[in-house]
């Protein structure tokens, strides 16, 4: 291993996009991956909008294992024993391109590692990077379980908790404020029952988002994305606001969610898979001091590039951009023979020129603004109750809709908090 | 389904030693208990001979909420070596 340009650290989507990009330059990278695989640990919801890296990874779309193509939007308001559903869909998601793909972690990322070799790079998995090398405060490599391996610069991508982060002085602990939990359940079902169960056309697909009582009036919500021969259905739960309440056992509320009548109709009959858990970065970037230092560089979860937007939930495009970004700082970096913090800091010009700290500026303060709890009891109860008024027809005379509506926008416009809720949701 | 059924789905590659120790003396003196609840794969039980917590690391989806969540900085954590630990066939 004499002469390594770049070790990245992890095989998820961060680190492979480095790892692929670096080594189709020609440079020797060597990416060391904990699990048995790239992807072996990894997990996700999940949709892929594509649009956003395809400019970075133009080449690698058409072999790709992408499960199903969006075509259909689906967001559904919850309270108890209510709700209300909003869906969409346009030729706009199908063509000229797909714009979003469902995906399964663990043979995407997979086959991407196996890509990352055809281009001469080394995937080594099964090895835990436990430490950096350092030389006068430099980063000059790292340790795997004992083995010095020596490099020019460490790419780390080592996820959203990134305890290597932290011992390159980069970033801090990761924050309960500024995580949520995601679980969920991979369900096997036919790939004709998928398609009639969910009104699609053969090889397109599903993204569903639930939020309302689901959670209790935590902030978080509910998935539900159709893959190729299965569903992921899961939750998501902020930490903290969730310990502040502990309004149940966690695997308990994906339970109910699973049993409202909105959801067991598009189960049922479904096999489990598997059971999966993994954090999520909500306005974590916070607690990133640096994106680089001398000889090491930040990309991918680790760096807090992460942004749950409410009906748009996205991680996987900005870690597969930052991670090309990155690969192209440190040709740029090789190039000049100099890879020391100065020389680096093109990794941050670059991503500042780049949706990813252009979107990461305009919406890093969306999840202040979910984490408010009326958005989880209050507006679903709102939006259930009046959907009530519209459809049923009592044993009495009918009201006016005007009449009805009036009545409804009155109760909510003179609730002071509701202007507070309008005024906070600018930063969406 | 119990969660226990669930991750009995799961392929896991299972060290001698645990990734996560527990500061007993801290855990005693904490009345939330957050860990009990908050533990997506449930892994958080008070021993019924002992009346310590404990964690049957085993199980571990390897997700760093407890290690977030627990008030009192009692969680010592780390990822498994590499190669165990749970390993994901969809992810
Ligand atoms: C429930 C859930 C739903 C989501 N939904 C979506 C969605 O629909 N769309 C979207 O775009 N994003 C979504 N995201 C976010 C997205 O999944 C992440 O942003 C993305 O996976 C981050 O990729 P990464 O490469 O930075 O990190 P990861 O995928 O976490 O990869 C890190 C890798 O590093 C390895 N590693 C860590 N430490 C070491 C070490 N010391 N040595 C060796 N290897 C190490 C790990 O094993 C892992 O493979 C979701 C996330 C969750 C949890
Ligand atoms: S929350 Fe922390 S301190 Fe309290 S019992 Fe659990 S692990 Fe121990
Ligand atoms: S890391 Fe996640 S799955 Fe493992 S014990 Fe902690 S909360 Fe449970």
């Amino acid at each position: 291993m004499e002469g390594l340009d770049a070790v990245v650290v992890g095989g998820g989507l961060a680190g492979l996009a480095a790892a692929y990009r670096l080594a189709k330059d020609g440079l020797a990278v060597i990416l060391f991956e904990r699990g048995d695989h790239p992807g072996s640990k990894s997990m996700t919801g999940g949709r892929l909008y594509l649009e956003p890296v395809r400019p970075y990874l133009p080449e690698l779309w058409e072999e790709a294992p992408l499960e199903r193509m969006v075509t259909k939007e689906r967001i559904t308001a919850m309270a108890e024993g209510a709700s209300v559903t909003f869906e969409f869909t346009s030729e706009g998601l199908r063509r000229p391109q797909p714009h979003s793909w469902t995906v399964l972690r663990s043979p995407f990322d997979r086959w991407f590692g196996e890509k990352v070799a055809e281009v001469g790079g080394f995937v080594i998995p099964q090895r835990k990077v436990t430490d950096l090398l350092k030389e006068d405060g430099k980063v000059v490599g790292v340790v795997a379980e004992g083995e010095e391996i020596p490099a020019q610069v460490v790419i780390l991508a080592d996820g959203v908790l990134s305890p290597l982060g932290e011992k390159a002085g980069l970033r801090g602990p990761l924050d309960p404020r500024y995580a949520a939990v995601g679980f969920k359940e991979v369900i096997r079902l036919e790939q004709g029952e998928i398609e009639k169960r969910f009104g699609l056309r053969e090889g397109e697909g599903l993204a569903h988002l639930f939020f309302g009582s689901i959670t209790k009036g935590v902030f978080g919500g509910g998935f539900l994305y159709t893959n190729r021969e299965s569903l992921s259905l899961g939750l998501v739960v902020g930490i903290e606001a969730f310990t502040e309440r502990l309004p149940a056992e966690m695997p308990e509320l994906l339970e109910d969610f699973k049993a409202r009548p909105e959801v067991a109709p598009l189960i049922e009959g479904g096999e489990l898979l598997e059971y999966s858990a993994h954090l999520i970065p909500e306005g974590a970037h916070r607690v990133v001091k640096r994106l680089y230092g001398d000889g090491v560089l930040l990309a991918g979860d680790a760096a807090g590039f992460a942004l749950n937007h409410g009906i748009t939930v996205r991680g996987m495009d900005f870690a597969l951009a930052s991670g090309a970004l990155a690969a192209q700082a440190v040709k740029e970096a090789k190039e000049r023979g100099d890879f020391s913090s100065g020389s680096l800091a093109r990794y941050e010009e670059l991503l500042k020129g780049s949706f990813v700290l252009k979107d990461m500026e305009a919406f890093g303060h969306t999840s202040e603004v979910l984490a408010h709890g009326r958005l989880y009891d209050r507006y679903p109860y709102f939006l259930c109750s009046l959907a009530e008024e519209f459809f049923r027809v009592g044993a009495g005379p009918k009201e006016k809709i005007s009449r009805t509506l009036w009545r409804f926008a009155k109760d909510l416009l003179l609730d002071s908090k509701t202007w507070k809720d309008l005024w906070r949701m600018r930063e969406l | 389904m119990k969660v226990e059924e669930k991750l009995a789905l799961g392929f896991f590659r299972t060290d001698d030693r645990s990734h996560i120790v527990l500061d007993q003396e801290a855990c005693r003196a904490c009345d939330l208990k957050v860990c009990l609840k908050i533990c997506p794969a449930g892994l958080y039980s008070i021993s019924e001979e002992t009346g310590e917590v404990v964690v049957e690391y085993a199980g571990c989806l390897e997700c760093g909420t407890c290690l977030l969540a627990c008030p009192k900085g009692a969680i010592r954590w780390e990822y498994p070596r590499g190669g165990y630990g749970v390993q994901y066939r969809y992810g």
